[in-house]
This record gives structure tokens, C-alpha cells and sequence, in this order.
């Protein structure tokens, strides 16, 4: 499978491991062998938005083990009320379960999307998509519950002042993320039906061809914004 | 040119070329150009341009410091945001800008051989944004109250607090504002440096074949995309401190004997942020000019680079470590002393790779054919103030020196030395360097010379006394002394002196602004490689570089960037695109 060309043109076999990381590292012309220019800066953008993630993250943390006053109780505060009892986190678990569901049916648009199947490539991207939005609308639910119950990013009822503020900006911008996804997602479901990958039709900004490889690359960025949430998931709700 | 055989021992490419983006109009050719030299053009001229207003804001300062009282319209006020604007500019919106998105975009695509950027797009929308934030930033002077004086830290509780300039006002706003902005624009370019630098190389041009600069712009690209998320998260949240009243970095305060809404909040935490972004900046602006100073030395000196492999090393170490030692700039803002003793350590072992790239400096020049050019000029200039700058980090890198040092004129002249005068020394060698091969014309010599020497020797008449303040005590950040006496009767003069040279050196840059135009019409032909320098930029069929840069083929590079004086070739240097058969490489195997 792995192979590289040799100095006069033949293949060989590249060597396993940290051996082959090596010798890619020190071949010519590019670092990480058959990855593209797109996959490759997508996956650095990830590793610079993990950055900006964990900082909001630790910055929460620090907030919330330096408080005085207490930290209010995650599992009241997100409590549903149906069918006349508090069913702690439900919302959250629903959410939760929806944004992992997409990353699933994102997964096997990547896979219709490399058989050139464009009809469902499309179609679970924009499946995708609606879960997504689907997350984003109850994400504003709980955003709508939450100031409805008096919690504003300066204070709420019930504890330290920081809760409120951690809560509106994480997720904010977490949904922020999403939001992106979402509307890029359209836009990638959208070329693949028109068929851009196979006719090479050329993007209205960039004014260069695509292939079917952007929708492993919108996969990333979207499994990325899935994985974050799991942090968040554990770190604010579950803690 | 000679006849390549393409079999010299070089791998076939591994994908086909993309096609270029190839402009209709003048607009999309000059203004909204997709082609990474016109994109660091601009981002030259912009960060000139702001670059200009924070050395008139310095000139201001030092109106003031010099001449205490004589002018009135510089209030204690107008002085801090004198003194924070020109930080904040200097270091993010000059020497990032100039480094990473000027030379790196001019000189990274022609130094790996591709034929632009890996996604010119985004690295147009790179520039526009970084002239919004910069638009945005000079908005703030015309705002209700003026730019935010709040230092160029930007601490909390006092930057966003009625008592500092700008803090209740548009200042502060329009800072984090800019700053955000700032940081988007960047990680735009960013990207496109370090996967141009992975994955878009030409034939035969490894990791290890890649000029110095391209290692320092690259190293430094990779640490502003680490470290600018700090930035970034600590301006939102000082953003909604400021804007929605929450408390993330504001503690229960009274303001004119009345108690605040905040509560909570950790100043310390904004400084931590902060500094997890502040220090790797000051490498994200010295490793690219390390990566440059190498260049120049071994051009201008006729010999191969010392220890390159070393040099690449050094680079990367001091980038990695650079991440673990931010809290050096916080021993006085209270800390266990074991976190002290922590980060002074791992701020002395930085000084082991930085001596390593001295030492290989100065084994470079040893016994080469040093040819005193005006960039060689102020490569050797860079040399000296470097170890000036870094000695006495030594003593602020130490807790129980820098305690009594912390907050005086020391720290002003050591920062200005290692992160002000250094880097901008290697500017103005690159400048001289590649102007010709940007315009196809050499600066004026003559003018250069007297710009060099003004410069550097007026740098050090204004810092050195800098240093002898500090250790009197005289404190960093005021306005006015009203009391003398801490100095000795000698030194009173002193800040006039350090002020008029300020002047001096402030004018010999128009002299060098006066150069860089005149020169584009009158300078001397400089032809396709006026320095006989061996790295691809030189190789370029039209100077200056063509849309494409490289003609019809992409070069194929045969040998590291190093080849001067190699013995028993015919000429003193060899560029990267001789193969091997056509002469001996001193490349280490």
C-alpha cells in the first residue's frame, strides 16, 4: 500500500513507523505524503482551534474552582420538567445524541462521497446539516429557558456570577462553530449535486476546481466541532 | 541557466501542478491580487504606514520624558496611550505583520520553488482583514476619548475602569476589537505559510535544504498559531467584561468609593492568557530574524552557513520552550516561589540554543570573505545588540534580580534591545537584501550607509543609558518625575540626551523611507542576483518574479542553500538548481 518513489523513479515500499515518519519528514516536496494541501491545512486549523477551545475551557475551570460563593448545581439547572418530574440533563443528553448522530451520517457522506455516489453524498451532508441546525435550535431553547429563569451573563439566581458568563460564552461559540458547519455544509451538499467534482466547475471565489476529498475535509472540520462538544458535555454539565 | 538532467539523483513530483488564478483587471491584479508577492507588498506598506504613527507616538513620549512640563498638551493621560499604542503597534501590528505576512509571503513561496501560496484566496482575505484591524485600531484615536491607555498589557481591572484612558470609553473596545480581528486575519496567512512550507516544495527540496529564513518564518508561524489563541480568548473575555458587565478577569472593586458590579473574576488569570501569548510572540518576531540574520551572514560573507543543522534545531528548541516559561513576566504579581524557581529555569535554558546560534553566527563570519554590504552592516549590528538584549535577560530571567529590576527603565532598555532594536536592525538588513530583487533596483548606497550608522549607533546612545536608569530605580510608565533625587546629580540630563538621540534616529528613518521611493525610479540596476546569492528567490527568470515566479518549470533544487566558496568550483557560490554533477557540494551528507 505505502509507497514512495525512490530517486530514480522506482517504488518501494515505505518503511513502517516512526522510521517511515522520518524519511517522509526528510523527502522532498511534501512532509506528510499523500495528504493535500487542504486536508493538511484543515487539520493544522484544527490544531489551532484546539487551542482557542482549551483556553476557554481552562479560563472556565480556573472561574470555577477559584469561586467563593457556590458553583450552581449543573443537574437542577438543566433539568427538564416533563410529565411532572425533573428529569435532570435531558435536554443536553438529547442534544448530545443528535450532534453524535451527525457525525455519523457526515461519516457516511465521506464514504457515498468517494464512490462517487453524488445523490446520497448529498443527501447525508444536508441530513447532517438539519441535525446540526437541529442542535443550534435547541441550543437556543436552552438559551431561551435559561434568561427566562433570570440567568444573565453577568449573575443568575443561584451562584457565582462566572457560571452564566462560562455557560454563554462556550457555548456561544461553540454554536458558533456549528452554525459554520452547518451553512458550509449546504454549500459542499450543494456542489456535489450539481456534480462541481466531476465536471470541475470552479469556485465562485477561489476560482479552483474541487473534489469529492471536501467532503472528507468539511467530515473533519465537523467531527472536530462533535469532539469539542464532548468536552464541553463533560466538563460544564457533567462536573 | 544550464541544461538540468532531470534524473540528478531528484524524485519525480509526486502530484501535478495547480493551476494559478490568473488575474483580468487591474484591480485583481494590483488591489484585490491573489498573488502572494503583491499580498506582502501590501502588508509591507500597511505595517509601514502604522508603523510610522507609533514612531510618532514614540517621538511624543519622549517629548515628554525629556522635557517634562514644557509641552502641555501631552497630559499624564495622552502619555499612557502614547505609550500603549505605540506597543501594541510595534509589536503586533509592525513586526508580526512585517515578518510573517511581508517577508514571509514574498519570500516563502520563492524559497521552496512553488509558485505561490497552497490557497491565494485566503491568503488575500489574510490582508484585508489585517487592514480592517489595523483600520479599526486607528479609529480608536479619533473615538470619544481616545485610544485606551491602559499599557500595552492591556491589564485587567485597570484597563477596563474609568480611571485609565479609554477603559470606560471606545479605546479598550476598539483594541480587543482590533485585536480579534487581528488574529483571524493572521491565522488566514498563517496556514497558508506552514502548509506551503510542508507540502508545497519544489523537486529536491527538503526540510533540511530550506534557507534559514524559511525555518524561522515557519517555526514562528507554527508558534503564532499556538499562541495567538490565548490572545484571542483572553480579548473575548475582556470584551464581555468590558461590554456585557460579566466578571471573568474583574474582582469585587470600588471605583470613586463606589462597589462595582464585577465580581469574582481573576486578574491573574487575563496575565497568565496573556503572556501564554506574549512570550512566544517575542520569538514569533526574533525567529524570523534569526532565519533571516543566517541568510545574510552567509551571503555576505561568502561562507557556508556553521552548524546549519544546529541552527534548525536551535530554532525549533527555542520555539518549543518558548511555551513554558510566560510567567517570567509575572514574579511580581505574586506566585508560589516554586512556580518561580520553575519558570526561571526554563527561562535560562533558552539562553543554551540562543548561544548556540550566536556562536554559529560568529564561526560563519570566521575567516570568511566578509563583505561590509549595508545589509551585512546591520546583520553584524543584529549580532552585537542581540547578545546585548539577551545578557540582560539573564538577570530579569532570575527572581531575585529581577524583583528589584521589575518595573524600571531595565526592562524598557532590555526588551527594546532583544525585541525592538534587534529584530528591526534584521527589517532593515532584509529590506537591502531583497529590495532588488522586489523592485529590480538597489537602494542607494550612500544613503544607506549614513541610515545604517545613524541608526545603530543612535539605538545604542538611546538604550544604553536606559539600562543605567533602571538600575538607579527610575520606574518604567510615568509620565513625570517630580522627585530627582533617586538619580545621581550627573544623570539628570540624562532623558533630554536619550530624547534628542531619539529624534535623531526617528529622522534617519525618513532618510531610509526617502530611499526606499527614490530608488524604485532612480536606484542602480540591480540585475537578477546583484549579491551572487544561491538560494532560489535569486534564480527567478524575470526580476522582479513574474506572476508564477519560476517561468514555465518549476526549479529543481540539487543542494542546500549554503554553497558559498565551495573549493574547486568556478564560481564563489553555487545556487540551489546546479545539479550535483556540475560541481562539488560542501552540503553535510
Amino acid at each position: 500500500m505505502a509507497e514512495t518513489l525512490t530517486h530514480i523513479g522506482q517504488t518501494e515500499p515505505r518503511p513502517a513507523g516512526w522510521k517511515g515518519i522520518a524519511a517522509d519528514w526528510s523527502s522532498d516536496q511534501r512532509a506528510f505524503k499523500n495528504v493535500s494541501w487542504g486536508k493538511a491545512m484543515m487539520w493544522i486549523f484544527l490544531l489551532s482551534d484546539t487551542f482557542i477551545f482549551g483556553c476557554f475551557l481552562l479560563s472556565y475551570m480556573t472561574a470555577r474552582i477559584s469561586t467563593r460563593v457556590p458553583w450552581p448545581n449543573p443537574s437542577e439547572v438543566f433539568a427538564l420538567r416533563i410529565g411532572g418530574s425533573d428529569i435532570p440533563l435531558i435536554l443536553i443528553a438529547i442534544m448530545t445524541f443528535v450532534l453524535i448522530s451527525s457525525s455519523g451520517t457526515m461519516a457516511m457522506a465521506v464514504n457515498f462521497g468517494y464512490r462517487r455516489d453524488r445523490r446520497k453524498t448529498a443527501i447525508l451532508m444536508l441530513l447532517t446539516a438539519a441535525l446540526g441546525a437541529t442542535f443550534v435550535g435547541m441550543q437556543a431553547f436552552e438559551w431561551t429557558k435559561l434568561i427566562t429563569e433570570g440567568v444573565r451573563p453577568w449573575g443568575n439566581p443561584w451562584g457565582a456570577a462566572q457560571f452564566g458568563s462560562c455557560f454563554f460564552m462556550i457555548t456561544g461559540f461553540h454554536g458558533t462553530h456549528v452554525t459554520i458547519g452547518v451553512i458550509f455544509l449546504i454549500i459542499v451538499a450543494r456542489k456535489v449535486w450539481r456534480g462541481d467534482y466531476d465536471t470541475g466547475r470552479r469556485g465562485f471565489f477561489t476560482s479552483r476546481t474541487g473534489r469529492y476529498e471536501n467532503v472528507e475535509i468539511m467530515g473533519l472540520y465537523w467531527h472536530f466541532v462533535d469532539l469539542v462538544w464532548v468536552f464541553i458535555f463533560a466538563f460544564f454539565y457533567l462536573w | 541557466m544550464v541544461d538540468i538532467t532531470p534524473a540528478d539523483g531528484i524524485p519525480p513530483a509526486e502530484v501535478a501542478e495547480v493551476e494559478l488564478y490568473h488575474p483580468h483587471s487591474w484591480w485583481t491584479k494590483y488591489v484585490f491580487s491573489q498573488d502572494a508577492k503583491v499580498i506582502a507588498i501590501q502588508y509591507s506598506a500597511t505595517a509601514t504606514g502604522i508603523g510610522l504613527v507609533a514612531l510618532v507616538l514614540s517621538w511624543l513620549m519622549r517629548l515628554q520624558l525629556g522635557f517634562p512640563g514644557t509641552f502641555d498638551f501631552i497630559t499624564p493621560e495622552a502619555y499612557y496611550q502614547f505609550i500603549t499604542m505605540h506597543g501594541m503597534i510595534m509589536v503586533i501590528y509592525l513586526l508580526t505583520a512585517l515578518f510573517l505576512g511581508g517577508f514571509g509571503n514574498y519570500l516563502i513561496p520563492l524559497m521552496v520553488g512553488a509558485r505561490d501560496m497552497v490557497f491565494p484566496y485566503v491568503n488575500m482575505l489574510s490582508y484585508w482583514i489585517y487592514l480592517l484591524a489595523v483600520l479599526v485600531l486607528v479609529s480608536s484615536f479619533f473615538a470619544p476619548g481616545g485610544p485606551t491607555g491602559a499599557g500595552w498589557t492591556l491589564y485587567p481591572p485597570q484597563a477596563i475602569m474609568s480611571g485609565t484612558p479609554g477603559g470606560q470609553d471606545w479605546g479598550i473596545i476598539l483594541m480587543l476589537s482590533s485585536l480579534i480581528l487581528f488574529i483571524i486575519g493572521f491565522t488566514m496567512g498563517g496556514l497558508n505559510y506552514v502548509v506551503t512550507v510542508l507540502q508545497g516544495r519544489t523537486r529536491g527540496m527538503t526540510m533540511m535544504r530550506l534557507p534559514l529564513t524559511v525555518w524561522g518564518i515557519f517555526t514562528a508561524t507554527v508558534m503564532a498559531l499556538l499562541a495567538f489563541p490565548a490572545l484571542f480568548v483572553a480579548s473575548v473575555m475582556m470584551l464581555l467584561d468590558r461590554v456585557l458587565g460579566t466578571s471573568f478577569f474583574m474582582p469585587a472593586i470600588s471605583e470613586m468609593g463606589e462597589q462595582l458590579q464585577h465580581n469574582g473574576g481573576s486578574p491573574i488569570l487575563f496575565q497568565h492568557l496573556f503572556w501564554f501569548f506574549g512570550h512566544p510572540e517575542v520569538y514569533i518576531v526574533a525567529l524570523p530574524a534569526f532565519g533571516i540574520v543566517s541568510d545574510l551572514i552567509s551571503t555576505h560573507a561568502r561562507k557556508n552557513i556553521f552548524g546549519y543543522r544546529m541552527m534548525v534545531w536551535a530554532i525549533v528548541g527555542i520555539g518549543a520552550l518558548s511555551f513554558v516559561v510566560w510567567a517570567h513576566h509575572m514574579y511580581v504579581s505574586g506566585m508560589h516561589p516554586y512556580f518561580g524557581f520553575f519558570f526561571a529555569t526554563t527561562t535560562l535554558i533558552i539562553a543554551i540554543p540562543t548561544a548556540i546560534k550566536v556562536y554559529n553566527w560568529v564561526l560563519t563570519l570566521w575567516r570568511g570573505d566578509i563583505h561590509l554590504t549595508i545589509p551585512m552592516l546591520f546583520a553584524l549590528a543584529f549580532i552585537v545588540t542581540f547578545v546585548n538584549g539577551g545578557l540582560t535577560g539573564l538577570f530579569l530571567g532570575n527572581v531575585v534580580v529581577d524583583v528589584p529590576l521589575s518595573d524600571t527603565m531595565f526592562v524598557v532598555a532590555h526588551f527594546h534591545m532583544v525585541m525592538g532594536v534587534a529584530p528591526i536592525l534584521v527589517v532593515f538588513g532584509a529590506i537591502y537584501h531583497w529590495y532588488p530583487k522586489v523592485t529590480g533596483r538597489m537602494l542607494n548606497e550612500a544613503l544607506g550607509r549614513f541610515h545604517f550608522w545613524v541608526t545603530f549607533l543612535g539605538a545604542y546612545l538611546i538604550f544604553f543609558p536606559m539600562h543605567y536608569l533602571g538600575l538607579m530605580g527610575v520606574p518604567r510608565r510615568y509620565a513625570e518625575l517630580t522627585d530627582m533625587t533617586i538619580m545621581t546629580e550627573s544623570a539628570h540630563h540624562l532623558n533630554s540626551f536619550i530624547s534628542i538621540m531619539a529624534f535623531i534616529v526617528g529622522f534617519a528613518q525618513m532618510v531610509f523611507l526617502f530611499n526606499l521611493i527614490w530608488s524604485i525610479r532612480h536606484g542602480r540596476e540591480a540585475g537578477g542576483n546583484p549579491w551572487r546569492a544561491t538560494t532560489l528567490e535569486w534564480q527567478t527568470p524575470q526580476t522582479p518574479p513574474a506572476h508564477g515566479n519560476f517561468g514555465k518549470d518549476l526549479p529543481i533544487v540539487y543542494r542546500w542553500a549554503y554553497d558559498y566558496s565551495v573549493p574547486g568550483a568556478k564560481e564563489d557560490f553555487i545556487p540551489q538548481n546546479i545539479p550535483g554533477s556540475f560541481g562539488p557540494s560542501k552540503e553535510p551528507a
